[in-house]
């Protein structure tokens, strides 16, 4: 298997091949047009914030109705699924400071999404950076969700984002306690760590107030508000997010080929602030989520066939994994449009040595 | 006035108005911008973060933002402003003549 850490000697090799903070394939597109396409605009987000936040008030006090029934059981999964599923995309959206044109507003939804979600707001700022930079590069990018072989286990832990909080509250003890990790020194730079301190810090402080409210109640209810729909209603953002890279080349310069874009209906569109439009997310970064169906149109004629559903995606996704579990060299090869029908051999990617 | 040090770039017409515009010189690639009120400004061409065209981003009154992490820099003065980038853009004097736009890079 090869080393998927930032600090093995797979970063190092990737930068020997020309493949760190490299030239990426992008499709023509006039300057006015794209100019058109990144503009920014309020009106979206404060809809589509309004009505997520609408949604989740509801079904918590669906969930308060029904505290000590049964009915509590599916209202806390309704709650949980409304409140984590759409944090992933939140949190993404405003991270890359588009989702709004009015920058306070994305920094504070930034802020409630990052906790929602449970990633750090700082760390993840910057390990999404690098995601961009070098979208599934290994040794390079550290948000590679499925790797070769996938680790299964991972993938079902994760589901209930198990492993990520786990490892997200121990990065939250230690930032707290003013110390990093080696491989997030690998992508975060120095003056950036007191934000990263303050933060944990402030985190720490609602994880206790939230325990402490627990206690003064005599009751676990406030936990099943803040803090377990974290965990319960991350299925769907893995749901979401498995589709955009996985089983698909690695160590290619090419978002049209480590990347998919797969129609969704607009309920999940909504969920998922337009992320189904991954190449075009990719490709164009700055582009907003409101602005990526349009963009979609623009350049659909040099990315590959779209995915037609969740379902087309994941009957490709699950036999991909399930085959890279017996061989590391596979992965599928997208066709792009014109003569060029593989990944170039020279960054295919191959196991390590 | 002499012209030492002056290059000629692009004619002024070639910017919109709110819009920046690539130019390269030798190894040299430079970021040239007209601001919404016709004033011409100039700064190094790649992002201090990493080496992305700045010309490929969106102008917004003074800002530039980078096409690849939402990087801010005052184009008038260089400035960061903010992560993810936290190095200053070297910034070029500039004039306009004959309907040309030139910058001083010397
Ligand atoms: S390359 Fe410009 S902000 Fe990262």
């Amino acid at each position: 298997m090869r080393d998927y850490s930032l600090t093995g000697p797979e970063n190092a090799a990737a930068r020997a091949k020309g493949l760190a903070s490299a030239e990426w394939y992008r499709c023509a597109i006039p300057r006015k047009r794209m100019k058109e396409l990144m503009q920014r605009r309020d009106g979206p987000a404060i809809r589509d914030t309004i009505t997520w936040f609408a949604a989740i008030i509801g079904s918590g006090a669906l969930l308060y109705l029904a505290w000590g029934t049964w009915w509590a059981v599916p209202a806390f999964l309704l709650y949980s699924v409304i409140y984590a599923g759409p944090s992933d995309s939140r949190w993404h959206e405003c991270g890359h400071g588009t989702a709004f044109k009015t920058r306070w507003m994305n920094d504070v939804l930034y802020q409630i999404a990052s906790f929602m979600v449970v990633r750090e707001p700082t760390s993840w700022r910057w390990s999404h950076a690098r995601h961009h930079t070098d979208t599934i590069i290994v040794g390079r990018d550290p948000e590679i969700a499925a790797t070769r072989p996938p680790s299964f286990l991972t993938l079902a832990l994760n589901a209930l984002h198990i492993k990520n909080t786990i490892a997200e509250l121990r990065r939250v003890v230690l930032h707290s306690l003013g110390r990093m990790t080696e491989a997030e020194k690998d992508y975060i730079p120095e003056s950036e760590y007191p934000k990263v301190f303050r933060a944990a810090r402030a985190w720490l402080a609602v994880y206790l107030a939230v325990i402490a409210a627990c206690f003064a109640m005599g009751s676990v209810m406030p936990l099943f508000f803040i803090g377990l729909p974290s965990l319960f209603g991350a299925w769907l953002h893995l749901f979401f997010g498995l589709t955009q890279h996985a089983g698909l080349a690695e160590d290619t310069l090419d978002h049209r080929l480590n990347s998919r874009t797969v129609y969704m209906n607009p309920v999940f569109r909504f969920m998922y602030w337009n992320m189904n439009y991954h190449i075009e997310h990719h490709m164009f970064p700055m582009v907003p989520y409101h602005a990526l169906p349009a963009l979609h149109e623009a350049i659909k004629a040099d990315t590959p066939p779209p995915y037609p559903s969740c379902w087309a995606a994941y009957r490709e996704i699950i036999p991909t994994l399930l085959r890279q579990a017996k061989d590391p060299t596979y992965f599928v090869r997208r066709p792009l449009p014109g003569a060029q029908l593989e990944p170039s051999t020279s960054f295919a990617a191959a196991p390590a040595a | 006035m002499s012209n030492a040090g002056w290059i000629e770039t692009c004619r002024a017409d070639e910017i919109d108005e709110e819009d920046v515009l690539r130019f390269d010189h030798g190894s040299l690639t430079l970021a040239i911008y007209r601001s919404a009120d016709g004033k011409y400004y100039a700064t190094d061409g790649l992002c201090t973060h990493e080496q992305v065209h700045l010309a490929d981003g969106l102008v917004m009154g003074d800002i530039i933002e980078c096409p690849m992490h939402n990087g801010r820099f005052d184009y008038r003065t260089g400035e960061a402003k903010g992560a993810p980038v936290c190095v200053n853009l070297k910034t070029y004097p500039v004039k306009v003549e004959g309907g040309r736009v030139l910058v001083q890079i010397g």
